[in-house]
């Protein structure tokens, strides 16, 4: 049943993601059974092709008429392999929460392809789409406010098993819950208690709790420790780390903080202005990174250590990011980069591993969306 | 109890201390806030000094008192619920606590200005953002409407605002994050005051922006010699601008010391614990060092040291005398200027 087939140009643009075994399923319950179907480590279990989301700018008011688009997402594509920790960086407005947000079907994107374990997430609907929802769950932010503050802690967790009854026979999720709330480090015991009695990592814990209540294979993280303490934050990250390997999970960490994603992350991706800037290793991002945007963002992280950080070269972006409504001409990056030639205006890089560094072992061979990339170590002393 | 204040030995960079002198010092000073589950002690006798030219970095998590003292020192804390019932603010020798309204008023804003955390709920939403900074001449020098605005062009141009002249009579909401914030950095400016306190002014900021807005900050600094007091959580932040540091933990400061000192040798268990548990950006890690357990209640601070019930190395005396600041030494006994470590084993934590 199954016939690989290639997923248009999306993949010749960028050579090096793998190519995409579509699972043509048929039938509804096929589909289910596919999605059900249990991956190898190692192996692709969500691939995104040439993803775009594109809201709309309107005018008037009784005749609305689109005037522009705000591109939020202009075309990126990845692959997340089962068991490993794909990191997301950019500055705000780069478009990574929109990426979250489209992978958990909470938008629907304007074009682009979704695939979950062959079958392309985007086109399901019905009980195959219900299925793929409880296999990616989400842990959000700000735990104060994505905590209903009315409901207990057994309801915020139990309300899963509600929305998906097989998951869990009823007389059984009141102890379920209660098992959850161990396994992430609270006392089980708390299970009727209101989200304002806790503090903020102890919520954040609730809200990792719900993410795993489904057993999810696939957990998106949207900036899961920015709201927290530095003393906790590295709980919390070390919780993450551990319910990883215990339950088998896969990871889409999105955050803003590089030292953080270093540290959880087995590949990150930068992503400027909506689209993916360069991809690799963390070994290959962080020590031998060939993009001038990922350069600059790392050389401007702070590093606590202030012997270290006068060896470093500082590399300070002028101005802001462009206005995604209306971004630059070729490649995004050009008006903030000193690098920029005329070439850049008019011919768009696409992600693939530079030219210059094809069929070499260095780690500076990655996908890199930039026609003069170029390795530069701004992290280590000099 | 009386401490002496063991940051004002501190050697400063730019030599500050032969040309200005001490700019202000708080000593021993505690807040304290009357709520319906009891007072809430967020400010439990502190003692810090900056002289002119000098950057002091308060550093500590929230709920540690940090930008209450901040706030007593501006003199916009809100009284009730708030009350210091002891402590004195000098600010050139003088104690500002015992000052009248009106004198206060004209030592904030040309004396001694603040910058705050959000410039977005920071400015009024409804005024342009040149009648904001124009403010401040009109207000306090009386300067006419037009000599007002003239100004704010001015300013807008020292913080580096393109095309000031033209968005004079923006609103806060047509400018990003960065241009907010070097906004509030130019009102904070407008009277040349002879310190700045700035409440964690790139929190909510990009690291790219980040780095051009401290550059920014700094640069100014060094250009009017003011006074600096950076409150921060960020410890990568700290290492780049600040000459010396406190660090706070419920209401106290528990360790100071000149910036490179605390990031090599740290004498307090929760200032090496602080900085064991961030992730590092140059080297990938296996496990990361987290302090266990949460920030005390502040209506009910553990006796003795306020950290004794998340500290690796607590033992029964840290349960029940609250330690001092002690001065911190060389294992010889050599002295360490500017070092102090509110810890009972402060020389094992120091020493090894």
């Amino acid at each position: 049943m199954a016939e690989p087939r290639k997923s248009g140009e999306a993949v010749d643009a960028t050579p090096n993601v793998t190519e995409v075994d579509v699972v043509d399923a048929g039938s509804e319950s096929a589909s289910v059974a596919a999605i059900e179907a249990p991956v190898e480590r190692g192996e692709p279990i969500l691939q995104v092709r040439n993803l775009v989301k594109h809201f709309p700018l309107t005018q008037g008011i009784l005749f609305k008429r689109q005037v522009g688009a705000v591109k939020a997402v202009d075309g990126i594509s990845f692959d997340l392999y089962q068991g490993e920790t794909l990191g997301i960086v950019g500055e705000s407005g780069c478009g990574k929460s929109t990426v979250a947000k489209l992978l958990m079907m909470l938008e629907t994107a304007t074009a682009g392809e979704v695939f979950f374990k062959g079958q392309d997430i985007t086109k399901l609907s019905g009980r195959a789409l219900k299925a793929v929802r409880r296999n990616i769950q989400m842990v959000f932010q700000d735990p104060y406010t994505s905590l209903n503050p009315r409901m207990t802690v057994g309801d915020i967790i139990g309300e899963t098993f509600d929305i998906h009854p097989d998951s869990a026979p009823k007389g059984e999720r009141r102890r379920k819950v209660q098992e959850l709330l161990d396994v992430v480090g609270l006392n089980p015991e708390y299970i009727n208690r209101y989200p304002h009695q806790f503090s903020g990592g102890q919520r954040q814990r609730i809200g990792i709790a719900r993410g795993l209540a489904l057993n999810p294979e696939i957990i998106i993280c949207d900036e899961p420790v920015s709201a927290l303490d530095v003393s906790v934050q590295a709980q919390v990250i070390n919780l993450m780390e551990k319910l990883q390997d215990e339950f088998n999970l896969s990871y889409i960490f999105i955050a803003h903080d590089l030292s953080i994603v270093r540290h959880i992350s087995d590949r990150v991706g930068v992503m400027y202005l909506g689209k993916m800037a360069e991809i690799g290793t963390d070994t290959q991002i962080y020590d031998h990174p060939t993009h001038p945007y990922t350069q600059a963002l790392l050389s401007a992280v702070p590093v606590p250590d202030p012997d270290a950080r006068e060896g470093r070269e500082r590399i300070i972006l002028s101005g802001d990011v462009p206005s995604p409504a209306n971004p630059p001409s070729g490649c995004r990056f050009r008006t903030r980069c000193w690098k920029a030639q005329d070439r850049c205006a008019t011919d768009v890089p696409l992600l693939a591993i530079p030219e210059r560094f094809k069929g070499s072992d260095s780690q500076a061979a990655h996908e890199s969306a930039c026609h003069f990339a170029e390795e530069k170590d701004v992290v280590h002393a000099a | 109890m009386t401490i002496t204040d063991i940051t004002a030995d501190a050697p400063s960079p730019h030599g500050a201390n032969e040309n200005g002198g001490t700019l202000l010092e708080v000593r021993d000073l505690h807040v304290e806030f009357h709520t319906r589950d009891g007072v809430a002690k967020a400010v439990n006798g502190v003692n810090y000094s900056v002289a002119a030219g000098e950057t002091l970095a308060v550093l500590g998590e929230s709920g540690s008192g940090k930008s209450v003292t901040a706030q007593a020192i501006m003199g916009i804390l809100d009284m009730p619920p708030g009350r210091i019932p002891q402590g004195e603010i000098l600010f050139r020798g003088q104690d500002m606590l015992k000052m009248g309204k009106e004198e206060r008023r004209l030592i904030r804003g040309q004396k001694i200005a603040m910058i705050f955390q959000d410039a977005l709920s920071s400015l009024n939403p409804v005024l342009s953002v040149g009648y904001q900074l124009g403010e401040m001449f009109r207000v306090h020098q009386g300067l006419s409407k037009k000599g007002a605005k003239a100004k704010s062009i001015e300013l807008m141009e020292r913080v580096r605002i393109p095309a000031a002249k033209e968005r004079v009579n923006d609103y806060p909401h047509q400018f990003s994050g960065g241009m907010r914030q070097r906004i509030m950095i130019a009102m904070a400016l407008a009277l040349e005051p002879d310190l700045i306190i700035a409440d964690e002014p790139t929190t909510a900021l990009d690291v790219t922006v980040q780095a051009q807005v401290m550059d920014l900050l700094a640069e100014l600094q060094r250009e009017y010699n003011m006074g600096l007091i950076l409150i921060t959580h960020d410890l990568g932040v700290v290492a780049d601008v600040a000459d010396k540091i406190a660090v706070m933990y419920a209401g106290r400061i528990v360790e100071t010391a000149p910036v490179r000192e605390l990031y090599k040798r740290p004498s307090h268990p929760y200032t090496r614990g602080l900085l064991d548990s961030i992730p590092r950006l140059d080297q990938k890690g296996q496990e990361l060092y987290a302090i266990k357990g949460l920030p005390p209640n502040l209506t009910r601070i553990p006796s003795g040291c306020a950290f004794n019930p998340r500290c690796p190395v607590a033992q029964d005396v840290c349960r029940t005398d609250t330690p001092v600041l002690h001065q911190v030494t060389e294992a010889d006994g050599a002295a360490l200027p500017g070092r102090g470590s509110a810890c009972h084993f402060w020389k094992e934590t120091i020493h090894g």
